[in-house]
């Protein structure tokens, strides 16, 4: 005690005896809640933490998360559909955080700087991975890290899958898809190109194999009747896409037809005027709202200037004539013929209908099993009816995508990894979404979304360069920090700033916080303006 | 030097001496001339680095010297009547903080009605504010009470009111002698606070304290002034024997041996009391008077011992609880408790009524012959008071009493005999 | 306003801290060697405004004057949840005397320190809206009319709090109180002019005045920065919400304070000499009920049916405010 005169005078500090936590009824936790962009996203990119690292400008840490779940950002950065976007949470309060240009921006750093991943430690597991596609070469990526030997069995000229084959390269440069593909070889991933599989078990046992992923992709197009087809000229999409990329384009005419409404449909008519057709008319039986291709690709695609007749069937074709009738939808958004007939003309039509699964081979394969819409059922680990033979990507009942590939071929990895081991993947339990009404959005600047530009019109019509730029080093930096952090603790200092009993102890930069029970008293401030919800307020337990 | 001068400008020269270094002062009548002098002393720099504020109250004056001092500075200001009570949630604020400043009290009647002489209501009203009140008899003691106030108030962490006849002594011309610097400052050394604001030794001052502590904080205010029974005789001594004078102590008795009647007041008229008491002295009458100086701490032993073998004590105040009587008297009856001697009161000199030497001997001669009434109110007009007495008897609502008054005696109706 | 909106930055300046800032544009708050002038163990109620403001502005205030701060405290809440026998909250030198003595208090610490020619100490008085704007309102003026070398600074709750919630001059129109209750036919305070005390303190020409609210923490430390080692008499108001008095969630602190601001109904500005200098623009501007609505002291204006009237009165106070300091960005202020 102090020599200063008796009550009137007190230490400093001495309150410190005074316990307040006592007075709580509720208690804050920190709770990282799930972001939406991360739930959204099927390769399971933790993205807003490594938004997190780019907005601090720390690039090579920002692709190492991406690296963690995804092995060809530079790839999905430019064609993914970005679901993570239409998830974003900032979506809802000015427009979502362009994801996919930061992440092609981190992807084309890493190829600049040439940053690689390294192979785990060997386990000595040999691993058969079908198909060069991204699910097959994501699976291999991630089996390489978990340090096992893996040998893929392409059986077309070139790695890529649909990548390579199918989408042009005006959306995606092959030299990024080389470089990127190029990485995952260098860790040791053995490569058998114009090798295709037709006896499973004979390659597994022949090769002496673990196990097996196969992601042999869907590329069976899928046909129709139309009467008189045989008098035009008519070509399936995939086929006119591949020999485009393979450098031996096909003659169009002037006038090109292309049937179907999905992204292959819009790719083949881009496609086919940066071949020289003059017009390239989309017919497709439902509207535009009802076309399942992406709504940035319609709208690249109706910018360079392809026509559309929606709400239409190809009813006949004689020479360049087609006749077409007029649909309406129903209720249920369905088209019904109405009667009415028209005819256009084209010199040559091409379907873009969709595409199956290539099962022949597989048929031969004991305990697979094959749905009657052609694809392959796998259990919850995508292990097939065959032990140790799992299967991932287009091949298997999903949304087919380059995205849900990849992810596949992580996940496939990972159930591989412990089946090899003798054990089972768990999941780890994912955190509660981080709900747009969990945000404090006061807290956040104004900030519009960074755009990337795009190739001059004129250009992109009668040449592949690519259309869509992207992000300077400047703009990826601000728009990696309009990322709002949803549900995850960004040190923003605000709980530590705002608790009036100063019961919140700041530990340092990338330490978090804790919060003193001896002294809070439980307001919920901190909980209420924690700017991304990483804050709950729970029952005391007493 | 001694040389003829008036009070205040010995007061205000006396404090100038103490070299203090804050003053915060609010003008009031008859302070002023302390005030304005001390101003002028700061102005033209004779205090070292004194600061001199020109406040807007009271309350802010002592409020600014309450700051001034827990940040270590020795403060003082003067006030009286109306600006004591005006500041006295300060006054007492300002001893509950145990802080040493010192006031000088230009005693003062209370309003209302409003009246600027001399009595002792002002200082009375906050006598149990914890601060230590002195009472001067003249210009000289008043002066060296200051000197000797600065010194007991920071020995003892308490602040200290001098208390001086408004007029009577403040507007006086007296020869009055002071100290040379080098003697003050040998007498009074450099303030050190018990506790003060330090930013290197942080600590909170003014702490609320709950019935837990609150009764033991008043005791320990309470045996500081237990302390200062002891001290202030010691502090006169001291002051005696450096400077040669014995004015301050706790009282002091005049002619008291074998008095049979002894006259106990405080302040200035313990002038005209000693001339009293030589005029019945002289007469054959055994009259004594004792002066107290110190009235907080109330020197009760001291006087006890003082009074201790004379029949009749009459005490002569200059104040008056309203409903009850005597002030002063009360406590002396207390101090004598168990003796078998009479305590009379005699209210006097309200409001500035001159207390003369012949009331005051017609009034002792009474009291020894005939005994007096309790409380005894000398020289009161019963003349007007009971016509307006009589007045309030016939219409409950008659109006002010004061303009009353004023209307019976005329402007200026001060009649002195 | 005088601090420098940082954009793109994820939050910019309206977080706490940010750490994509450089340290020199942190706050105060966010610094781990903080001074938590004001530490843990208070008594202030959950959620409590001013205990939150009092260190906002005593822990920027430690940091410009560098740790040479002696503080002056009213009678109030502040005063008594600090400082309850045997325990104080304060780690910086603290003198409470009285309820309306404190500028005259730090005036008087003030001139010890010019008599002993310390000017590197500073001086700080502090007190709840009743201290100042009502009863200590005759010392405040003469501190300001001497410019006497004292910040002080007002935490405004807009009412007695540590009483129990009694009308004080700053109490706003409608709001119910102890001593203006909801009932009869004008329930809660009558709506008058107010006591406007960053004005009345603009009047008295002294050098620095200023607003600032516990809901913009980096306005409010750069003006006590700013405020601190200026010399001279000195005024910083601030807003901040007492959960117990205005029936608000004390979660809702910062939130109810935010949407004074943000409605126009406490405009943060600065004046120099008498002069306004700056203004800190509303950033998304909200009617006024949103503000109100969050509030019980406030309920009885949204009966069945609400009081529109009053409800209208208010908004205009709102909007006079953001007219007459141009709060709205688009009335293109300057600085
Ligand atoms: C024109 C077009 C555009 C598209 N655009 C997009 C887009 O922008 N964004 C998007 O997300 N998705 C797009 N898709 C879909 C996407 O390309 C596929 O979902 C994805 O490539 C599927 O990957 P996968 O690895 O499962 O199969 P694939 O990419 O099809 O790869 C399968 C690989 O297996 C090889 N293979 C097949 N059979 C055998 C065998 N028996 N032995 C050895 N190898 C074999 C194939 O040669 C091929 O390389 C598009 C598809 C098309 C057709
Ligand atoms: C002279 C005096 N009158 C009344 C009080 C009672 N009192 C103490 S604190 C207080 C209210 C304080 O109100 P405010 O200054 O607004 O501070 P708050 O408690 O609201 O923070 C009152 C009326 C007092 N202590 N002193
Ligand atoms: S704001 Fe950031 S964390 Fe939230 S959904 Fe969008 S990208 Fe993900
Ligand atoms: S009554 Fe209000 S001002 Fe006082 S401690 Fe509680 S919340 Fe704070
Ligand atoms: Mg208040």
């Amino acid at each position: 005690m102090n020599r200063k005169p008796f009550a009137i005078t007190l230490d400093p500090d001495s309150s410190l005896a005074n316990h307040t936590g006592s007075w709580r009824t509720m208690r804050p936790e920190y709770h990282d809640h799930l972001p939406p962009c991360n739930h959204a996203c099927p390769a399971g990119e933790n993205i807003q933490r490594w938004l997190y690292e780019a907005e601090e400008g720390k690039y090579e840490a920002a692709w190492r998360q991406i690296m963690e779940d995804n092995p060809l950002p530079a790839v999905h950065g430019r064609v993914c559909y970005h679901p993570c976007e239409s998830a974003c949470n900032r979506g809802q309060l000015d427009e979502a955080v362009n994801i996919h240009a930061v992440e092609r921006f981190l992807g084309d750093e890493a190829i600049r700087q040439g940053w690689t991943v390294a192979p785990g430690a060997p386990t000595g597991k040999r691993v058969l991975v079908v198909g060069a596609g991204p699910s097959g070469l994501s699976a291999a990526y991630h089996l390489a890290r978990f340090g096992h030997q893996v040998t893929i069995y392409e059986a077309g000229p070139q790695p890529g899958g649909m990548l390579r084959f199918g989408i042009p390269q005006y959306r995606l440069p092959r030299k990024i898809l080389d470089a990127e593909i190029a990485r995952i070889l260098s860790m040791g991933v053995h490569l058998v190109l114009n090798r295709k599989v037709e006896d499973l078990e004979h390659d597994i046992q022949a090769g002496r194999f673990d196990a097996t992923f196969l992601a042999i992709g869907a590329h069976l197009s899928k046909r129709i009747e139309i009467p008189g087809r045989d008098a035009g000229r008519i070509l399936d999409a995939l086929s006119f896409l591949k020999s485009v990329s393979s450098g031996e384009p096909p003659k169009l005419g002037r006038r090109v037809a292309i049937y179907g409404g999905g992204n292959t449909a819009l790719d083949a008519a881009r496609t086919a005027q940066r071949l020289g057709a003059e017009e390239a008319i989309l017919i497709y039986r439902r509207d535009r709202a009802h076309m399942p291709a992406h709504e940035s690709e319609v709208e690249e695609a109706l910018e360079e200037g392809i026509l559309t007749r929606w709400l239409r069937t190809i009813k006949h074709i004689e020479d360049s004539t087609l006749t077409v009738e007029e649909m309406v939808l129903d209720d249920q958004g369905k088209p019904q013929p109405t009667g009415r007939f028209e005819t256009l003309e084209a010199d040559t039509v091409i379907l873009a209908l969709g595409q199956e699964v290539d099962t022949s081979f597989l048929r031969k394969v004991p305990g697979l099993e094959i749905s009657a819409d052609g694809v392959i059922q796998v259990d919850e680990t995508l292990m097939t009816g065959r032990p140790g033979v799992f299967a991932g990507g287009d091949m298997v009942p999903a949304e087919r995508t380059v995205t849900v590939a990849t992810g596949h071929g992580k996940k496939a990895a990972r159930h591989i990894d412990a089946y090899l081991r003798g054990t089972r993947y768990v999941k780890p339990p994912s955190n509660p979404l981080a709900t747009f009404d969990r945000l404090n959005t006061w807290y956040y600047t104004d900030a519009d979304q960074s755009k990337q530009p795009l190739l001059a019109l004129a250009r992109r019509r009668e040449s592949f360069d690519e259309v869509v730029g992207g992000l300077t080093e400047e703009t990826a930096l601000l728009e990696a920090r309009r990322c709002l952090s949803c549900g995850t603790c960004f040190e923003c200092d605000n709980c530590y700033g705002m608790c009036p009993d100063n019961a919140i102890i700041k530990r340092g930069p990338g330490q978090g916080y804790i919060i003193d029970y001896d002294y809070c008293k439980g307001c919920g401030l901190c909980a209420e303006e924690c700017p991304c919800g990483a804050i709950d307020m729970v029952n005391e337990r007493r | 030097m001694r040389y003829q001068r008036e009070g205040s400008q010995a007061i205000a020269q006396a404090v100038a001496l103490c070299r203090p270094e804050v003053m915060a002062c609010y003008p009031i009548s008859p302070q002023t001339h302390i005030v304005e002098a001390l101003s002028r002393m700061v102005k033209a720099g004779e205090i070292g680095s004194c600061q001199f504020l020109n406040v807007e109250s009271e309350f802010a004056a002592l409020s600014v010297l309450i700051g001034a001092s827990a940040m270590g500075a020795r403060a003082y200001t003067a006030t009286t009547s109306q600006g004591l009570l005006f500041m006295a949630e300060a006054v007492y604020n300002a001893a509950g903080l145990g802080l040493p400043i010192v006031m000088t009290i230009a005693n003062r009647a209370l309003s209302a009605p409003i009246n600027i002489w001399n009595d002792h209501s002002d200082s009375m009203a906050l006598r149990d504010a914890g601060w230590i009140q002195l009472f001067a008899e003249d210009g000289q003691e008043a002066a060296d009470l200051h000197i000797q106030a600065f010194r007991l108030a920071e020995e003892l962490s308490c602040p200290v009111m001098v208390c001086v006849d408004g007029y009577i002594l403040t507007h006086a011309y007296e020869p009055v002698d002071l100290p040379s610097q080098t003697e003050v400052d040998a007498y009074l050394p450099p303030y050190e606070p018990v506790f003060v604001l330090d930013p290197a030794d942080p600590i909170s001052i003014g702490a609320m304290v709950g019935p837990e502590a609150y009764p033991e904080v008043r005791y320990l205010a309470h045996h500081k002034h237990l302390r200062a029974l002891d001290m202030i005789p010691r502090l006169q001594q001291e002051f005696a024997t450096s400077i040669g004078r014995t004015s301050g102590g706790l009282l002091h008795s005049y002619r008291t041996e074998e008095a049979h009647t002894i006259v106990v007041a405080l302040g200035s008229v313990n002038g005209t009391i000693k001339e009293a008491v030589d005029e019945l002295r002289a007469e054959g009458m055994a009259v004594g008077a004792v002066k107290l100086c110190a009235y907080r701490p109330f020197p009760s032993q001291a006087l006890r011992h003082a009074v201790e073998q004379a029949e009749r004590v009459i005490v002569v105040e200059k104040d008056l609880s309203v409903g009850k009587g005597g002030i002063v008297s009360s406590e002396v009856k207390m101090a004598l408790h168990g003796l078998p001697t009479v305590v009379d009161t005699v209210i006097a000199g309200l409001g500035g009524r001159a207390i003369t030497q012949a009331s005051l001997v017609r009034m002792i001669k009474a009291a020894c012959e005939e005994g007096l009434e309790e409380p005894h109110f000398l020289d009161l007009n019963w003349e007007v008071v009971n016509n307006e007495l009589a007045r309030q008897q016939e219409t409950r609502r008659s109006g002010s009493t004061p303009e009353n008054v004023l209307r019976e005696v005329g402007p200026f109706g001060v009649r002195v005999q | 306003m005088v601090t420098q909106r940082i954009k793109f930055y994820q939050t910019g300046t309206f977080t706490v801290g940010n750490r994509l800032l450089d340290e020199a544009s942190r706050t105060v708050q966010s610094r781990m060697d903080r001074t938590n002038s004001l530490d843990s163990g208070h008594r202030a109620c959950q959620g409590c405004g001013e205990a939150l403001g009092a260190r906002y502005a005593l822990d920027a205030a430690m940091r410009a004057a560098q740790n040479q701060l002696v503080a002056v405290n009213a009678t109030g809440c502040l005063e008594v949840f600090s400082s309850p026998y045997p325990e104080s909250a304060w780690r910086i030198p603290w003198l409470h005397s009285l309820f309306g003595n404190a500028p005259a208090v730090a005036s008087g610490v003030a001139a010890a320190l010019r008599a002993k020619g310390r000017t590197d100490i500073r001086v700080i008085a502090q007190g709840g809206d009743g201290a100042t704007v009502d009863i200590g309102f005759g010392c405040l003026s003469g501190m300001f009319e001497r410019n006497d070398d004292v910040l002080y600074i007002c935490y405004d709750n807009e009412a007695y709090m540590n009483t129990g919630v009694q009308r004080s001059g700053s109490t706003p129109p409608h709001a119910w109180t102890n001593t203006t209750q909801a009932v009869g036919p004008s329930p809660g305070n009558p709506p008058g002019v107010g006591k406007n005390l960053p004005r009345l303190a603009m009047a008295h020409g002294i050098p620095y005045v200023a607003t600032a609210s516990v809901a913009d923490l980096h306005d409010l430390e750069a003006k006590v920065m700013k405020a601190t080692p200026l010399r001279g008499a000195r005024y910083i108001h601030i807003h901040v919400p007492c959960p117990l008095g205005w029936k608000a969630d004390p979660a809702h602190t910062i939130k109810v304070a935010r949407l004074a601001v943000e409605s126009g109904l406490f405009p943060l500005f600065e004046a120099e000499y008498g002069q306004v200098t700056s203004r800190t623009p509303i950033r998304k501007q909200v009617p006024v009920e949103r503000y109100l609505e969050l509030q019980g002291r406030f309920a009885h204006l949204f009966g069945d049916p609400p009081n529109r009237e009053a409800i209208a009165s208010i908004q205009a106070i709102a909007d006079a405010n953001i007219q007459f300091f141009g709060l709205c960005e688009s009335q293109k202020v300057s600085s």
